[in-house]
């Protein structure tokens, strides 16, 4: 998709757009051949307007005035976008600034629109509503490429189906013929696992318990922002808790605080009996925390040092990384070439730097070397996220292997697939709180995407279950 | 598979030499430029330079000027390790040379007790100033270049001050030069004797002790670990573990321990004395010398021993009749390629690893996949 925007170039082959062929030497070039790209991460500025967002590095089109405002709105009319050019973007919920992204790049001129993950953000309800706003851009003559992990939306959108696999085209398939079984093996290359979980494993020893917990935060103009408000929850040994919500709604500041790496306001954090809400974040990991963090770049790896220092990282006051203060270099790369070897990383050695890695090998690498330490409790934030099937499979199949000898999992997701089917409770999380619970044995993502906006509150389904109605009143 | 493994080694250590000479080739050819433009021959300049710097009397001058520069690239290094740029060496080690001599001259005791409380008082002095822009830095944010060119300044008032006639200083030679109480002789440093060519300063040891120490706690130990995750990024450090802030607290002060002990090959070995002439600017050298040396021990030596030799051959060159600013033009070249160079080189080195890592992989792939068909 970098060749394409512009953004890499290609050693060999050819693009061509509307029989033309072409080569681009930056994103400049695909704009002006009318190729635009939604990135999965939005590039917008909140304290812009609308209006200013979508004519940000495009003042020649339309000037900034009148005359963009009137393309604006065309746009928007003629799409149904309904983008309304005035408003503060960081007024605007995700899916709407999506909208703006897809806007601002129909200003562009673009007549292919390519689409990054585009439903990772968004709840059920709202992926409709972009799957209608694209097909109506289809219906107007545009072309539109979706890139997805999700296939059953693959299926639902696409009128045409091409599978990529480890970078070569390995098939095309008609989405009006194909299942979505059949389309998860062309993907993996072999027959498919699916994220569920067998009997349940979950004892009643606690391992974490967070109570009362509190986090705010104070913004520049000195206005208090709720960050996490009154979460409580009890993990026990061999349970996954998973929480499902709307990216943004404090899950991330929860990861943060568990781990130590932000200090709440108030609230117990309590690790198999001992409370570790005062303790530094390397007491916590050495007390058994394992970590899979959301960003892997940011906060699991180190990219330009090799893999067998990376695999030091987190735990290096532990064997076999270091003796004494001393690191050992020797037992440390032993054992990297045994995480590259059990956990199945593709990498032709453990001298390379981790940024030549895929994705998925990075997450492999990370997830076996958290294991290797025996954690007792285990963060799993977005696991799976950008990591291709078979990568996936083998992730949620060592989660699933952990629990059952007593790890306790914190899984923090925006797949509710994954979710619901690692989980043995479910949590949903909406504006820093925990609004919903739910049993993922009988939930459905359309219901849990429905608590997830906020719109349901409370216990979700099945009055049967009585275990989680005694978490809630924790 | 080792086989690849250790040819992107090899690659990588060409790569790694390919930036400094690519640098020190691009200041030749510059150098050649300017001479040329000054309408002399640049060929015999660069002849007189090889033929006196290789003399054995400037090779002892070059020990010993690199010797003081080895130290200031250390201290530098340490802190570019860790992202950190300690802009204040400079005055870090005027300053800690300037107490470190009081000391010295106030002290009467024998030579194996005076010498180690004078370098501990050095480096004392040193990390205590390098500590304030530290503190500031991880309590209220400032920014740790800001802090320390002000510090600078201070340094050199706080030196100016007390450095007078009837405060910590004394009037010498017939009123030209102002400097503290003498070393008694029992606290000169021992120095090497090398006959005619001159004497190598002991301190020479000291450096080379550094160097080893450097290298150790940066690539061995636990704490060397924590210190160059937080240079290569301080998110992953904080989320494994360490305490970012208190990790540049910490190493702000050892690298002003160690620009403490810039001054103290001069102070031990040479001049005996902190005077109003004492030798100036040599944070900013040890800036150059860090920078070209990649903050490798090794490298650091290289770059101490070539920024020796030019400032020896050069200013032979001015007896010569070329301009001594030939210096100055040599060595900003050499910075300003060094820096780009190696941003080139190891994004070209990334990049093309990259590459590799996925054609390896590629080639791999094909094969497996190729037999589960088969299997099926």
């Amino acid at each position: 998709m970098k060749i394409l925007y512009g953004m890499q170039k290609p050693d060999e082959g050819t693009i061509t757009v509307d029989g033309e062929q072409v080569s681009f030497h930056n994103p400049a070039d695909a704009i002006a051949r009318g190729i635009g790209m939604v990135h999965q991460h939005f590039m917008l500025a909140d304290n812009l307007t609308v209006l200013e967002n979508v004519v940000l590095g495009a003042e020649k089109l339309y000037g900034i005035g009148a005359k963009a405002r009137k393309k604006i709105n065309e746009i928007s009319d003629a799409y149904g976008l309904n983008v309304r050019p005035d408003v503060l973007l960081e007024q605007l919920g995700v899916a709407d600034r999506q909208r703006v992204e897809i806007l601002k790049v129909l200003y562009r001129g673009a007549r292919t629109l390519i689409l990054d993950e585009p439903t990772a953000v968004l709840v059920p309800q709202e992926v409709d509503a972009l799957f209608d706003n694209l097909r109506e851009l289809k219906s107007e003559g545009l072309t539109v490429i979706f890139i997805s992990h999700k296939l059953g939306e693959v299926l639902n959108v696409a009128d045409e189906i091409t599978v990529i696999r480890r970078g070569t085209t390995v098939g095309t398939a008609d989405p009006k013929t194909t299942t979505s079984k059949q389309l998860a093996e062309l993907m993996v290359g072999s027959e498919l696992p699916s994220p569920e979980t067998e009997d349940s494993t979950v004892t009643d020893v606690p391992m974490l318990t967070v109570d009362a917990l509190r986090l705010t935060q104070t913004d520049l103009d000195g206005i208090e922002r709720i960050i996490l408000d009154d979460i409580g929850f009890t993990i026990h040994k061999g349970e996954v808790l998973g929480i499902a919500g709307v990216e943004g709604n404090g899950q991330s500041e929860l990861v943060e605080a568990i781990m130590g790496m932000r200090a709440p306001d108030s609230g117990v954090i309590s690790l198999d009996g001992d409370a570790i809400s005062n303790t530094p974040t390397r007491k916590r990991r050495e007390g058994g925390i394992g970590y899979i963090p959301e960003d892997r770049h940011r906060h699991g790896l180190l990219l330009e040092a090799p893999l067998w220092e990376n695999r030091i990282l987190g735990h290096v006051t532990e064997r076999p990384n270091s003796k004494g203060g001393l690191i050992d270099i020797k037992a440390a790369r032993a054992d990297t070439e045994r995480i590259v070897r059990e956990y199945d990383v593709r990498t032709p050695g453990i001298d390379v730097t981790s940024a030549s890695l895929s994705g998925g090998n990075q997450q492999k690498l990370i997830v076996g070397r958290e294991m290797s330490h025996h954690p007792k409790l285990l963060i799993a934030a977005h696991p799976t996220r950008g990591v291709d099937v078979g990568a996936q499979a083998q992730i949620w199949d060592q989660i699933r292997e952990a629990r059952r000898e007593g790890l306790a999992v914190l899984l923090i997701s925006a797949d509710l697939d994954e979710l619901i089917g690692l989980s043995d409770t479910l949590r949903v999380m909406y504006r820093g709180r925990l609004v919903a619970d739910a049993d993922p044995a009988t939930i459905t993502p359309e219901e849990l995407g429905s608590a997830m906006t906020g719109a349901a509150t409370g216990h979700l389904e099945g009055p049967e279950d009585t275990e989680h109605a005694e978490d809630a009143a924790e | 598979m080792n086989k690849l493994t250790s040819r992107i080694d090899k690659e990588r250590l060409l790569l790694g030499v390919a930036a400094p000479l690519l640098a020190v080739v691009a200041a030749l050819v510059v150098t050649t430029l300017v001479i040329l433009g000054t309408g002399k021959d640049p060929f015999a300049a660069f002849s007189d330079m090889i033929t006196y710097g290789s003399a054995s009397d400037s090779q002892v001058y070059i020990l010993n000027k690199a010797t003081t520069y080895y130290l200031a690239g250390v201290a530098v290094a340490i802190g570019f390790r860790m992202n950190l740029f300690n802009i204040g060496v400079d005055g870090q080690y005027r300053l800690a040379a300037f107490i470190a001599a009081v000391l010295g001259g106030a002290l009467n005791l024998p030579g194996f007790i005076a010498i180690p409380l004078i370098i501990l008082c050095a480096m004392g002095v040193g990390a205590l100033w390098a500590a304030i822009a530290g503190v500031l830095k991880v309590t209220r944010g400032v920014s740790e270049v800001i802090a320390t060119i002000m510090l600078n300044s201070i340094a050199t008032a706080i030196i100016a001050y007390f450095l007078q006639p009837g405060r910590l200083g004394e009037l010498q030679q017939g009123g030209t030069l102002v400097s503290t109480k003498p070393l008694p002789k029992d606290s000169w440093f021992f120095s090497i004797d090398g006959g005619p060519a001159g004497t190598v300063w002991g301190f020479i040891v000291v450096a080379v002790i550094v160097g080893i120490a450097y290298w150790f706690v940066l690539g061995r130990t636990r704490f060397g670990f924590d210190l160059r995750t937080v240079g290569q990024s301080e998110s992953a450090a904080a989320a494994s573990g360490v305490s970012v802030k208190r990790m540049v607290a910490t190493s702000m002060i050892i690298s002003g321990a160690v620009a403490g002990l810039i001054g103290m090959p001069t102070l031990l070995n040479d001049s005996h004395q902190f005077s109003n002439d004492f030798p100036v600017g040599i944070g900013f050298t040890g800036i150059a010398i860090a920078l070209l040396g990649r903050n490798h021990p090794v490298g650091i030596a290289l770059g101490a021993l070539l920024w020796g030799f030019l400032e020896r051959t050069t200013n032979h060159l001015e007896f010569q009749g070329y301009d001594k600013e030939i210096l100055g033009v040599i060595q900003g070249v050499i910075v300003l390629c060094v820096v780009v160079a190696y941003e080139v080189v190891r994004r070209y080195g990334l990049k093309r690893q990259q590459q590799r890592v996925g054609a390896e992989l590629a080639a791999q792939a094909a094969a497996p996949t190729e037999n589960l068909e088969v299997a099926k």
